[in-house]
């Protein structure tokens, strides 16, 4: 579904990403880990056509991301690592989503729930007035709601309490099947009854690569 | 085309809850408003009264204060989002760069043009109610010259967003690119002018090309077709063209150079990284 051929990229002299190639395949569930600064953020980033490459590529289902930005990210869901501050009000951001990505407004809702957020009742605040576990929560009940075949995590649950990290856990078993499940993580113990396998990155390389 | 008006209308939502668009409106519903009560319109000086007065004023003022506002109240879309991360997340859906891009140009527009032209339509209507005449072929002028600057300084704000990193810097290029056309353009070419460097028939096309100074000089020339209060200028200006053609060239101008400058920023936002 993904494959990372000879990437790389670099921010002036310094190079983010180091000759990287690797393939995700359907009903895989990697851990992404490594210091800060070995490239996990920009291989995401590349791999959602943020960046244009160096050298090498990235094929998503065979699309390249840059040139068919819109068809590939149909098939993405993306929660990053610190929400946004948005200023939209829910109500707005949804419509924004719902429009743009056809994700049925009420499953957000339902997934809301499931992670115990309130919507309905939040829908004229703005986002960025949120606390930070319910925007995280909102974030990643939208990415359950979209129903896509890649899933991108960029460390989630970073200001999700242990209740909601539960809810979180208990939902992506849920959804994982027939998926590409993407987490950046510094703490593989909560992540290792999800995933199946570990790539640790240092320096913009892939240093390991095993099945778990 | 359904996702390029979500933006422009998502745009246009956030902007009219934003602080900046509330002193926004303020100063120009507010400028009206002081103009009235100074009696402006009951005043004459250099032969204009009533409405005529009041507008020529405005757009005096307007000259000034309006591309600086959009400046730097535009300059931070692109760049902003960038900034706060704001555009990795919004992006991360299936909408395509340009709807984005043309998206929020659309919604910003709307939101720069549309206080500036009601201000104008209060001071007719508060005319029309006092029983003042009404100046329509002032206000027709008004109207497409400020939407002319509106388009200009809206595609220069967003060319300059598109390549900026940091909203800081993309504040600190506004301003220049605003004190340069409203001042140091023109202090440089009376400079040139009175050195006899280069000819007149230059130094005024540079002049003109500045999408204020063609701005001013269109504003005058509705009052005063012969231009006559700019003295020997006029003559490079009316004999290279008739009043209406300047007219005509003088909204037209503003809006390629707004268009171009747009234009050029959407082929930086799409080549560029985008995070």
């Amino acid at each position: 579904m993904i494959k990372i051929n000879n990437l790389t990229k670099k921010f002036g002299a310094h190079v983010s990403l180091d000759n990287i190639s690797c393939e995700f395949r359907k009903n895989e569930a990697i851990a992404l880990m490594g210091a800060n600064g070995a490239g996990k953020t920009t291989l995401i980033r590349a791999i959602l056509g943020y960046y244009h490459p160096n050298a090498g590529s990235v094929s998503i289902n065979g699309l390249d991301p840059i040139k068919q930005r819109v068809e590939v990210l149909k098939e993405i869901s993306f929660v990053p690592q610190l929400p946004p501050p948005i200023k939209l009000n829910i109500e707005e951001l949804i419509q924004y989503i719902s429009i743009s990505t056809d994700v049925d407004k009420e499953k957000i809702i339902h997934y809301s729930n499931e992670m115990k957020l309130d919507l309905k009742s939040n829908m004229g605040k703005s986002f960025f007035k949120l606390s930070g576990g319910m925007k995280q929560k909102l974030l990643i009940a939208i990415s359950l709601a979209k129903k896509s075949s890649i899933i991108i995590y960029d460390e989630p649950t970073a200001n999700l309490d242990p209740k909601a990290r539960d809810d979180f856990y208990r939902l992506l078993k849920q959804n994982e099947e027939e998926k590409v499940l993407l987490f950046v993580t510094h703490r593989l113990e909560e992540v290792k009854d999800l995933v199946n396998r570990q790539i640790y990155m240092d320096l913009g390389k892939v240093v390991s690569d095993d099945k778990i | 085309m359904k996702n390029l008006y979500l933006i422009a209308y998502l745009d246009l939502k956030e902007s009219l809850r934003a602080k900046w668009f509330v002193v926004y409106s303020l100063v120009f519903g507010g400028l009206i408003a002081l103009f009235f009560i100074a009696g402006v319109t009951e005043s004459q000086v250099m032969g204009f009264s009533g409405l005529s007065r009041l507008l020529l004023m405005y757009i005096q003022i307007t000259i000034v204060i309006l591309p600086i506002f959009i400046l730097i109240t535009t300059v931070r879309s692109i760049s902003g989002d960038r900034d706060n991360h704001i555009l990795e997340y919004m992006l991360s859906f299936p909408i395509s760069l340009k709807q984005y891009y043309w998206g929020k140009i659309i919604g910003r527009f709307i939101t720069v043009y549309l206080p500036v032209l009601f201000a104008m339509l209060i001071a007719i209507a508060y005319g029309a109610f006092k029983g003042a005449d009404i100046p329509w072929n002032i206000f027709f002028l008004y109207t497409g010259l400020l939407f002319a600057m509106s388009s200009a300084f809206l595609g220069i704000a967003f060319f300059i967003s598109s390549f900026v990193k940091s909203s800081e810097v993309a504040l600190g290029i506004a301003f220049f690119v605003w004190i340069f056309l409203l001042a140091f353009i023109d202090i440089a070419l009376i400079s040139l002018m009175m050195q006899n460097r280069f000819n007149e028939e230059f130094i005024i096309f540079i002049a003109m090309i500045n999408p204020m100074e063609i701005f001013r000089v269109a504003a005058i020339s509705l009052f005063d077709p012969e231009l006559t209060v700019m003295g020997p200028v006029a003559y490079y200006i009316l004999d290279s063209m008739s009043q209406m053609v300047f007219v005509l060239v003088s909204i037209a101008y503003p809006v390629f150079i707004g268009l171009l400058f747009a234009f050029m920023g959407y082929k930086i936002f799409e080549k560029k990284d985008l995070v």
